[in-house]
């Protein structure tokens, strides 16, 4: 294990210059990541999406990138080239999405999508990249993978989408994988299939991992360290294990505010708003 | 006051015939709040649509009272009987006001006294006068639904059908619409058909439910037996193990057979 942390993030920033002002979506976040596992919780707005794109370079375009401090295993993210960033996204950094139904090409065959991911980040034949995509595909438990892989996105469920999806951000052994609610498109059950292959792949490689998600208790049994986020800001971070120990009152009201089977509170405790956390 | 017997949909004919509803059957007393629970494709948003007449029945009948639902269905079937749908960014008109969506059922069905009963079915879901001539895009998604629910409550039905109410929300605004709902019911004394994928929310609003799985009814239980784990079914009790968590202890049997 290098002591050197793989993603070290300071004070970032996210803006939105709109014709009506600026709109901060992230203000000041700052964390560093080894090889772990860590989970970022928000609701609607809080942006914790942005933060993860704001990693990769996927700000849309009104948008701008500020931090004191954002680099990958020693790279500037925010003076790199574009070509570094090129060979870093998809390469050693891969992001999977919430939805498989729109983020699959629809009109490419999944193997192929594949195929595409790992070529354009290796020189490699037609043939080893076949190979490598077929492998790719049984490991994340894909039945036939020789069939899937002549499959289109139409043509597979929204599980097997989403693993596909998995296999082709994988394909590249990226250090850092990003995962935006990479589950939330999907039935309980199928998710928690989902998740164990992707617990499995990022244990067995070594890899960081930043899980973005709205479900606090998902992340939290998921995770090694969450990062609770509110307004654009880190409101909590603790350990996943500590979670019935949080301090802020907005994660222990996100916690609260969800009905259990365990034990029936009625009515349920809702959130109030401290204008407070926002600062 | 509800009863569905045998309740069969299907669409499509021959080779691309399916049938999303297969002989379900389930009774509703009046007040009572019933939940139906089931992976995505089965088949319990179809019953939902089938019962207000938006999916066709293919066989068995459905009784509002006592009585078979004609089709098309009638103007006394809505009073009686209206529906909250999921999506609360789809199911309000984007250019109709508050003010507007809320009129129509009333013009529809000739009521008079427009005036009073918008603003008290607004004070119902509680939200102030203030948000009567607002568009849409003006609300939160929260403030959406509650619209969605008063413009359903305006004709003071008996039932609601409510398909999966709180699944495009944030955990914090769930709990608010989740509480609305239990209160609404007990001030009101209506009877619900709830549906949802999330066993905690049915567990929270429901006495009883139904498990469905594939159109097919798995078992029908309480929330009692869901909460003391007492589901006679496996796949009632996988659903349960999947809506605590993940779990890595869960994963190492199957682990074990790949490796």
């Amino acid at each position: 294990m290098t002591t050197k942390p793989l993603l070290e993030v300071e004070d970032l920033r996210v803006r939105f210059h709109l014709r009506t002002g600026t709109v901060e979506a992230v203000r000041g976040v700052s964390f560093t990541l080894g090889r772990e596992r860590l989970g970022i919780v928000g609701e609607s707005g809080s942006g914790k999406s942005q933060t993860g794109r704001a990693i990769l370079g996927l700000t849309p375009p009104p948008g701008e990138v500020i931090a004191k401090k954002l680099t990958f295993d020693g790279i500037d993210l925010l003076t790199a080239s574009k070509r570094t960033l090129r060979t870093l996204r998809g390469g050693r950094i891969s992001m999977v999405m919430q939805d498989p139904k729109y983020s699959l090409n629809p009109v490419m065959t999944i193997g192929e999508q594949i195929i595409e991911a790992y070529q354009a980040h290796t020189r490699s034949g037609r043939a080893e990249a076949r190979d490598k995509a077929l492998a790719m595909l049984e490991a994340v438990k894909m039945r036939d993978p020789a069939r899937v892989f002549s499959l289109y996105p139409h043509e597979v469920s929204g599980g097997m989408g989403q693993r596909a999806m998995i296999a082709m951000m994988l394909v590249t052994d990226p250090d850092l994988l990003i995962a935006d609610e990479p589950t939330s498109a999907l039935d309980v059950t199928v998710s928690m299939e989902i998740l164990r292959i992707l617990d499995e792949l990022v244990a067995e490689r070594g890899m960081g991992l930043i899980f973005i998600s709205h479900d606090l208790k998902l992340v939290s049994s998921f995770c090694d360290r969450v990062l609770v986020m509110y307004a654009g800001r880190v409101v909590e971070e603790l350990e996943a294990k500590n979670l019935r120990e949080a301090k802020h009152p907005y994660t222990q009201g996100l916690m609260r505010c969800l009905p259990t089977l365990a034990n029936d509170v009625r009515p349920l405790p809702t959130l109030s708003r401290d204008p407070a956390w926002a600062q | 006051m509800l009863d569905i017997q045998n309740l069969r949909v299907t669409y499509g004919t021959g080779r691309l015939q399916v049938d999303a509803v297969k002989d379900v059957s389930f009774h509703v007393g009046t007040g009572e709040a019933f939940g139906l629970v089931g992976e995505s494709g089965s088949g319990k948003s179809t019953v939902l649509r089938a019962i207000c007449g938006l999916a066709p029945i293919s066989g068995g009948r459905v009784l509002v009272d006592g009585r078979e639902v004609p089709t098309p269905r009638d103007k006394a079937f809505y009073r009686t009987v209206q529906m909250v749908f999921q999506d609360p960014y789809a199911s309000l008109h984007p250019r109709h006001t508050v003010d507007r969506t809320l009129s129509e059922p009333l013009a529809i069905h000739g009521e008079k006294d427009a005036e009073t009963r918008i603003a008290q079915a607004l004070r119902e879901v509680g939200l102030g006068p203030s948000f009567r001539f607002r568009y849409p895009h003006q609300l939160s998604g929260g403030q959406r639904q509650r619209v969605a629910i008063a413009r359903a409550l305006l004709l003071r039905p008996k039932v609601l059908l409510l398909d999966e109410p709180t699944s495009a929300l944030d955990a914090s605004v769930q709990a608010e619409i989740l509480n609305l709902l239990d209160e609404l019911r007990r001030n009101l004394g209506l009877t619900y058909i709830l549906v949802s994928h999330d066993l905690a929310v049915v567990a929270h609003l429901c006495d009883r439910l139904l498990v469905m799985r594939h159109g097919e009814t798995v078992e029908e239980t309480t929330a009692a037996a869901l909460r003391t784990n007492q589901a006679a079914s496996d796949y009632t009790r996988s659903l349960i193990n999947a809506s605590q968590g993940f779990s890595r202890d869960a994963a190492r049997p199957e682990s074990a057979l790949t490796r």
